[in-house]
């Protein structure tokens, strides 16, 4: 069996003195596609706000392609990572936002080619090449001049899209991505979402409350309650037969709320 | 007192030589300000807490003592200290200070205003920190403080007479010497008046222009 390309020891974290995640464990494998459920607070954004260090833990350990993401080895010990090393590690994670957060005072083309041209020193013309084929994926070619404030809320997170994967990231982390879009600018991001599913062999977290991109995008589904994982499995086992009262429960809400399932 | 159109036309070289001077005064201490407010408004946020109170405090002292009181301490207490600055130059740093302490609150309010989104998407980039100011917040941060800074320029213009108590021949030094020497007043400071009413009205135009074209921002 391969080995795990994240690895979650019993991670803590606390805001205050709300305790969102208490000694959380979960390992995913190179290439799998995860989908993590359930109600606001559960801990589930954290922990993609923490993978991308967003957030710093409290207490536990992360490996990251078996290589500690917020500790370094010094002379056998393990000790904080250096803003160097966390630099190094982030350069393997990509994040796409609720909110999108394109830059807005650069144009669609200028948002992808940025990153790749400071941080990795690539050249303008091959880093507006890349950036091109990316837009032409998420179907934004004829938008590359726009500013993104012309641009619909589903346009928008298809450029947020690209601009994370202009980095060439071995994991992408999909936080709410269509939680801020008009109901009927959701389906072409989930488009998107599929294809670069079934084009590529990266990692991918998403957090949602798309059940039923949920169901047919993941190989995997978490569930969370109160920062911990109640319930996983296959999507068939979760969404059809979930065996936790806490998960029946939820999922129950949500399709009265009018999520699809 | 009869208002006489002979002597205008005697004075006014001199009198232009001085607003030369004052325009010069305003133009290099709103250079110094806005640097100098961008270097305060970033060392405040320092993660040094030693770096960041200091300068708070600074800044705190600058802003709370009065402008003419801060000239006289360049120009006439530097000196003791062995450090003799010509007039122009002590005003200019004069006005730098004071009014970069101001344009330093403009500064913070401004980067203030920047949604945490962006610094969250910058890490995401993983841009270092010098690459998220200059390429994500201050490019956002500071065409909408465009305006307020260009207020403070105006007031920093209008206060340009203080540097005649240190000896600098700027607009009103001059007036005041012109009206010295012939023991006539209206004339002279009548045209300090009008000089400086026409450019700060223009000067008003130019911030309209202003800001229309930065004050607002699309998100």
């Amino acid at each position: 069996m391969a080995a795990p390309i994240i690895k979650i020891d019993a991670i803590s974290k606390s805001f205050g003195a709300f305790k969102v995640l208490d000694g959380l464990s979960m390992q995913v494998m190179p290439g799998e596609k995860l989908a993590l459920i359930g109600p606001s607070g559960s801990g589930k954004t954290t922990i993609l706000r923490i993978l991308m260090t967003l957030e710093r833990i409290d207490g536990g350990h992360i490996e990251i392609e078996g290589e500690q993401l917020y500790h370094m080895e010094r002379e056998g010990v393990l000790v904080p990572a250096s803003e160097r090393h966390l630099a190094r590690m982030r350069q393997k994670i990509g994040m796409v936002f609720q909110l999108f957060n394109l830059f807005p005072h650069k144009c669609v083309l200028d948002n992808v080619t940025l990153a790749p041209m400071l941080t990795k020193g690539m050249p303008r013309a091959a880093a507006e090449k890349r950036a091109m084929e990316l837009l032409d994926m998420v179907g934004l070619a004829d938008k590359a001049k726009a500013m993104p404030a012309q641009l619909s809320g589903g346009q928008k997170q298809r450029v947020a899209i690209a601009r994370a994967l202009a980095l060439s990231p071995k994991i992408m982390l999909f936080d709410e991505v269509t939680s801020a879009l008009d109901p009927e600018l959701v389906g072409e991001v989930l488009n998107v979402m599929r294809k670069l599913a079934a084009e590529t062999d990266m990692t991918m977290l998403l957090v949602t409350h798309e059940m039923g991109f949920a169901h047919d995008f993941a190989d995997r589904v978490l569930f969370f309650d109160r920062g911990k994982i109640v319930e996983e499995g296959k999507p068939d086992d979760i969404f059809r037969h979930p065996k936790e009262e806490r998960t029946q429960s939820f999922l129950k809400k949500i399709i009265a709320a009018g999520h699809r399932v | 007192m009869e208002w006489d159109w002979a002597f205008v036309r005697e004075i006014m070289p001199t009198l232009l030589e001085g607003v030369k001077i004052t325009i010069l005064a305003t133009i290099l201490g709103s250079a110094l300000a806005a640097a100098l407010g961008l270097a305060i408004a970033l060392l405040r946020r320092s993660e040094n807490r030693i770096v960041s109170r200091t300068v708070g405090f600074l800044a705190e002292f600058i802003r709370g003592t009065p402008l003419l009181v801060q000239l006289y301490f360049i120009f006439y207490v530097l000196p003791d200290f062995g450090l003799l600055l010509p007039p122009l130059t002590a005003g200019v740093i004069g006005l730098g200070l004071h009014y970069g302490t101001y344009a330093a609150e403009v500064y913070r309010a401004g980067i203030d205003n920047v949604p945490r989104g962006q610094w969250e998407a910058a890490k995401a980039c993983n841009l270092n920190a010098r690459q998220t100011w200059m390429h994500v917040i201050l490019p956002q941060a500071i065409p909408p403080m465009i305006p307020a800074l260009a207020n403070y320029f105006i007031a920093m213009f209008k206060e340009t007479p203080l540097l005649s108590a240190i000896t600098v021949l700027e607009l009103m030094n001059q007036a005041k010497s012109v009206a010295n020497t012939y023991y006539r007043y209206v004339e002279p400071m009548t045209l300090v008046g009008v000089f400086f009413l026409i450019i700060s009205l223009f000067s008003v135009v130019l911030l309209r222009w202003l800001e229309r074209r930065y004050g607002k921002v699309e998100r």
